[in-house]
């Protein structure tokens, strides 16, 4: 388990030691208000709504699917919410109006692969192209406010010192672990990732799994909708999750999993969630003038990247063996 | 009938039956006018598509081209304003850049044995913080070279005007479908997408193509690029945000399979095409709301999709009948 996430942890390890370099304050945490305030804290809470996008991403790549439509999943699914806030319908009725948008979302996308037979990457694109224009629909065309504190609550609010959107990632991806891993659940995942037809005919209702897995997504997105809607206290169909999609597959990918499916950690992706909101933070932090951040950011990813390359590691593997060469070979004659 | 170019043939029937639905309600729409215009107004993402139909039937994917249009608009401002290169010079000077942009992606992809979309992933943000680097601004470009370009088109009947970008792109296309059908870079190219290990066995020099179709998904959005910084008049990094997924949704919509291996690069005009059409019927219109526009093309991208798999499925069970 340690082994697996190891990589990982070095790298944000490594990122926050850069970043404490060139802000000695990064790592200062103190008592506010009743709050916990610092760099920390704040990496924790700005990095949730990627963190919980890739818990749902990281279940999708894991069955060797792919889902681009949770920026806009999340978009609508803030529009909703607002809309309901808005529209005096109460926050318990909202957030579950808001989570059954994710849910049917899922279901779209579900559907579309599983049953349709198309690919994900497409599949999740038609939802990706129209759901700005449904959440505009829904919102029509204006920036939809309100100003409800107990639905503020989810996005600024904070429980036991730790900000409530902090809370929300950890719980939801200690949960989603817990099922994973306590149940067969995350093992018939990967068989599907590994081989569809294998598993189903192993007896794995993969058709069923694969719209689960797509809806587990949209749900995740609801969340993340939920947090950045209550955060801003309006909707905003534009700019709501926009590229977010990218930076949750891009978190799943730094945590090491294959984009090709199969095996999967999803602590491993949260911590990639983490080194993206690390490296987007850090960046801000250490006063580098703010167009550089992109390139900074594409330019440490790319690293990352290439440290965990597959192809790198192997030569690594082989380099290291033909020097230990001679030693196997004594060992063996004695 | 060939089964293979049976979704090119539906792409097409739909645009001309969706451009007959239009001239009933506008007959202006017609007239070479808007023609020339649908031409004009989407040469920039007819010829980044053909880049991306290059790059999709190679199996790959290409994240970076919106990015690398914006840079490369920014980078000629900017150049243009800075110094007194001839434009041509900077022309010339930025499509090796883009192309060699997009040739190490390539490289990567083959050498590393990382997916082609977080690679190209990592390339979108690294040629957009280029551009941020060169100018948060918007650039405007002020040189005679330039409004002669602007102002370069030939009258058709009825007063249309064919604009150079217009042709440009046009040419662009009639290339892309020489070279993805007439030459053994093509042949390559199709081999790859079919199966990698097919095409090893046949001789497909694996990295040497690979390499060579992000290359060209650079030049075009380099030349893309051009266009649109002649469309616009200035260079901004902020343009063309989600430029290849557009891309991506004509070139589906044009009959490619995502897949890879099958698909034609006229399809994919005909894809930017009818994009365009959408667009201009809602301008026609005036009542809709800009929003209906995503819709309507996710629409037409779901039609579509459902369309090739319907014909993919009809078409193996001609197969397995056959060999039965």
């Amino acid at each position: 388990m340690l082994k697996r996430i190891a990589p990982q942890l070095i790298a944000l390890a490594a990122l926050m030691a850069l970043v404490t370099l060139f802000f000695p304050g990064f790592l200062n945490i103190s008592v506010n208000d009743g709050r916990l305030v610092g760099p920390v804290i704040d990496v924790l809470k700005r990095g949730a709504p990627v963190a919980l996008l890739s818990i749902g991403m990281t279940l999708v790549i894991a069955t060797r699917g792919i889902d681009l439509s949770v920026g806009t999943t999340m978009a609508i699914c803030g529009a909703v919410a607002a809309w309901a806030i808005a529209g005096g319908m109460g926050l318990v009725p909202a957030l579950l109006v808001a989570l059954a948008a994710g849910v049917l979302a899922g279901l779209w996308n579900g559907v579309l692969v599983a049953v349709v037979g198309i690919q994900p990457f497409v599949a999740t694109l038609i939802l990706m192209t129209m759901g700005r224009g449904i959440a505009q629909l829904i919102t029509e065309g204006r920036i939809l406010t309100f100003t409800d504190p107990d639905f503020a609550f989810f996005g600024s609010g904070s429980f036991l010192r730790l900000p409530v959107p902090a809370w929300l990632w950890l719980l939801a991806g200690l949960g989603v672990t817990l099922l994973m891993r306590r149940t067969a659940l995350g093992l018939l995942i990967e068989a599907i990732g590994i081989n569809r037809r294998a598993s189903a005919l192993a007896g794995v209702n993969a058709t069923v799994l694969l719209i689960a897995v797509y809806v587990a997504s949209g749900l995740c997105a609801a969340l993340a909708g939920i947090v950045v809607t209550a955060d801003i206290r309006g909707a905003d169909a534009n700019n709501a999750g926009l590229w977010l999609e990218l930076d949750a597959i891009l978190a799943v990918v730094i945590g090491g999993n294959s984009l090709l499916g199969g095996r999967f950690s999803i602590i491993a992706s949260l911590l990639g969630a983490m080194i993206i909101q690390t490296i987007d933070t850090g960046v801000l932090l250490a006063r580098f003038p703010p167009e550089y951040n992109l390139v900074i950011k594409a330019v440490l990813v790319l690293i990352i990247l290439v440290l965990q390359s597959p192809r790198i590691a192997a030569e690594w593997r082989v380099w290291r063996d033909t020097r230990r060469e001679p030693k196997p070979v004594a060992g063996a004659q004695t | 009938m060939n089964t293979r170019a049976l979704p090119l043939y539906a792409t097409i029937a739909i645009f001309l039956i969706a451009y007959l639905l239009c001239w009933l309600q506008f007959p202006n729409i017609l007239s070479t006018r808007v023609i020339g215009n649908l031409l004009t107004d989407n040469a920039y993402l007819g010829i980044v598509a053909v880049g991306m139909t290059m790059v999709i039937l190679s199996g790959g994917i290409d994240l970076s081209v919106g990015s690398v249009i914006a840079f490369s608009g920014v980078f000629i401002a900017v150049i243009l304003r800075d110094t007194s290169l001839h434009p041509l010079v900077v022309f010339a000077v930025l499509l090796i850049l883009t192309t060699a942009f997009g040739a190490a992606m390539g490289f990567l992809i083959d050498r590393l044995a990382m997916p082609a979309f977080i690679v190209t992933l990592a390339g979108m943000f690294l040629a957009r913080g280029a551009a941020y680097m060169l100018s948060i601004n918007s650039v405007p470009i002020q040189h005679p070279f330039y409004e002669t370009l602007q102002k370069a088109y030939w009258l058709m009947p009825g007063k249309g005007r064919l604009t150079l970008i217009g042709v440009v792109m046009l040419l662009t296309v009639l290339a892309g479908m020489i070279i993805a059908h007439k030459t053994r870079f093509g042949a390559s190219v199709y081999a790859l997408g079919g199966g990698e290990a097919t095409a090893r066995l046949m001789g497909v020099r694996q990295g040497r193509t690979t390499v060579l179709v992000y290359a060209f998904s650079g030049l075009m959005a380099g030349l893309s690029g051009i266009v649109f910084s002649i469309y616009t008049g200035s260079g901004y990094s902020l343009a063309t945000v989600g430029t290849e997924l557009t891309a991506i949704a004509a070139v589906v919509i044009g009959g490619t399979l995502l897949s890879g291996g099958a698909g034609y690069m006229f399809g994919t005009l005909v894809g930017v095409l009818t994009m365009g059409l959408i667009q201009t019927y809602i301008v026609f219109d005036g009542t809709l709301s800009s929003w209906w526009t995503k819709i309507v093309i996710g629409i037409l991208l779901l039609v579509f999709i459902l369309l090739q798999k319907g014909l993919l499925t009809l078409s193996r069970a001609r197969l397995a009948g056959g060999a039965a």
